[in-house]
């Protein structure tokens, strides 16, 4: 039971990984990425080759593949999001969408159907793990991922509390169009740099496939959902909760794990109906000028 | 004090009496096809049917209610599972695909009480989570067992050449019913808020349109035309696979057909989905390399010409080739 719940808290440290790219970038550019588990699978393989194929060492790679990530978010924005986001609100959804589709195809393509993971680039670590009081054993690599969540919601809360690009955010926020002029550069790179750190962390924990990222694109989307409006250490409640809710299911029913979530997302929607204005639209509104 | 000059209010036109005449034929050649291509050329026919139903569905939804779903294939998928289910239970499996269309209709209407409240991107993936939800719980059912599937099996009860025609003809009076309730939808006073809601929202509630109840009675339609559209398929396909009905790829088709034939226009949904059955019948087996060339059209077309195909061609055409407002002409005495 308590390393249930050890390992449920574990697990809701990944999905705020997972989330806080994307309520952050969406609380910068106002656009929810149906891309964004894709990119994060994508990040995963370029570490893989570059780990595996290219013997490079895992840190070394996380450099590189930030850098190539931030020449392919670049060219992204460019191509598509900033022309999408000048035809209304429905573009950017279907074009992020249709994004997502070529790549997880092309991916396919290139990788084939087989899962992979990245935990032989590490060694010893994947089986290492921290001995509790009550003999209790939790892996290393999901204490680093829920600390590694932590410091880095801590770290964009500072950035948009403290920094003068984070109250250009506030000062834009309603305005996608003066937001991209100002500071969204520096924006984007936080915003890469959470997806590379997710790419890690979800390759070191377990073996993906081609068609990951539509599963973490829900999971991050859920966590951001459920943990409502107010500011990024929501999305970490949030998903906790989803983690929790995951957990519960799975020891009622053995498929029951993302029944559990998905359910958890809907309750957290009823919870809304019943008009706390409680909105990922709202999550800058009352998060960022708090 | 008589007036300078007249106005003539009229919907047809040389345009829209073509229209009428070429999807005559076209319905006609449907409903021949049994007769001239046999019982493969049926089942081409159907799926044309399908696709059509799913574009005009999906941009009936995101063209005129401005709510993109990404997850339409919770009312695709139920659908085939309800139809499957009624037939196990002993319903004639026809008389089960029609109740699996009502079922539909009344799922959109329950989710619609609370999806409804979601915000643009988020009631698109909100869609996609309970489309996901509805996947993992037909998958529990041990008539399906997971993603085995089953198959239609009371169908056999029909001699297969009878049993393709049968299909094919439900399908096209289907296909037809939905139509002609959009049109008529569009052509009501509920259509004149639609037009306004698609235009623009807050200016359409600031006139007093019922945003909710009119953005709802679109859902349910869709619903409902989406539902019909998976229990065809069902009935085209005989097998049940979850995966081949709840999968996103059905998403992908859609967006295509809406987004290359022309947001907010049926014409263009219809145009894209005749496309979209010729692209697939020439280029299908190439597997994921068709979808990631459906996918980078898709989005060519919503960054370069996002009013689509028929965003080009209905504007240099004289009137409206399937009506929906009044032509008002002024003629000085």
């Amino acid at each position: 039971m308590t390393s249930q719940i050890i390992n449920a808290i574990l697990l809701g440290g990944y999905y705020a990984l997972l989330a806080t790219g994307l309520a952050f970038m969406y609380s910068v550019m106002r656009i929810i990425n149906l891309a964004h588990g894709t990119l994060i699978v994508l990040a995963a393989y370029a570490l893989w080759v570059l780990g595996e194929r290219l013997s490079i060492p895992l840190p070394a790679g996380i450099v590189v593949v930030a850098a190539a990530m931030f020449a392919l978010g670049m060219a992204l924005h460019h191509a598509v999001l900033a022309r999408a986001s000048r035809g209304g609100e429905l573009l950017p959804i279907l074009a992020t969408f249709g994004v997502a589709i070529i790549l997880d195809n092309l991916i396919f393509q290139v990788f084939g159907a087989d899962s992979i993971s990245l935990a032989p680039l590490v060694g010893d670590l994947t089986w290492a793990s921290f001995e509790l009081p009550g003999s209790l054993f939790v892996g290393k690599i999901s204490v680093y991922i829920l600390l590694a969540s932590v410091v880095q919601i801590g770290l964009l809360e500072w950035m948009l509390r403290h920094t003068g690009l984070g109250h250009r955010i506030q000062a834009t926020s309603q305005d996608r169009a003066t937001a991209a002029l100002l500071g969204i550069d520096t924006a984007r790179t936080a915003a890469i740099a959470t997806g590379v750190i997710a790419a890690t962390a979800m390759g070191l924990r377990a073996a993906w496939g081609p068609y990951s990222g539509s599963v973490q694109l829900l999971f991050a989307f859920e966590a951001v959902v459920i943990g409502g409006a107010g500011s990024l250490w929501r999305v970490l409640t949030g998903a906790l909760v989803l983690a929790f809710a995951q957990s519960l299911a799975a020891s009622i029913h053995p498929q029951g794990f993302l029944i559990g979530g998905h359910l958890a997302f809907l309750a957290a929607v009823f919870l809304r109906l019943r008009g706390a204005g409680w909105s990922f639209t709202a999550l800058l509104k009352s998060g960022v000028r708090a | 004090m008589t007036p300078r000059f007249q106005l003539t209010v009229t919907r047809s036109s040389a345009t829209s009496r073509t229209t009428n005449g070429l999807m005559l034929c076209l319905a006609v050649l449907l409903a021949l096809s049994p007769w001239l291509f046999g019982v493969g050329g049926s089942a081409r026919a159907v799926a044309l049917l399908v696709y059509v139903l799913l574009a005009v569905m999906w941009n009936a939804l995101a063209g005129f209610a401005g709510l993109v779903s990404i997850g339409q294939t919770l009312f695709f998928g139920t659908a085939a599972y309800f139809t499957v289910r009624l037939a196990d239970a002993g319903l004639d499996p026809y008389l089960a695909i029609l109740a699996s269309i009502v079922l539909g209709a009344v799922l959109g209407w329950v989710t619609s009480l609370f999806m409804l409240s979601l915000k643009e991107g988020e009631f698109a993936i909100g869609m996609w989570v309970l489309s996901s939800l509805a996947h993992l719980c037909v998958n529990l059912d041990p008539l399906i067992q997971g993603e085995t599937g089953t198959s239609l099996i009371s169908l056999n009860a029909y001699a297969n050449a009878s049993r393709t025609s049968f299909t094919l003809w439900l399908a096209l009076a289907v296909t037809i019913a939905f139509f002609v309730l959009l049109v008529v939808l569009l052509r009501s006073r509920t259509g004149a808020a639609i037009t306004a809601i698609r235009d623009d929202e807050a200016g359409a509630r600031s006139i007093g349109v019922d945003v909710m109840r009119t953005k709802r009675t679109v859902f349910v339609l869709a619903a409902a035309g989406t539902a019909a559209a998976g229990a065809l398929w069902l009935a085209s396909n005989t097998n049940f696979q979850p995966r081949a009905y709840f999968g996103v790829h059905w998403t992908a088709y859609m967006l295509f057909m809406v987004l290359v034939g022309g947001l907010g226009r049926i014409e263009g949904a219809i145009i894209g989905a005749v496309l979209f059955f010729v692209i697939e019948t020439w280029f299908g087996s190439y597997g994921a390399w068709y979808l990631v060339g459906l996918g980078a059209i898709a989005v060519l077309f919503a960054l370069f010409l996002p009013k689509g195909l028929w965003g080009w061609i209905g504007p240099r055409l004289p009137g409206e080739a399937i009506p929906t407002g009044y032509i008002v002409e002024k003629k000085s005495r």
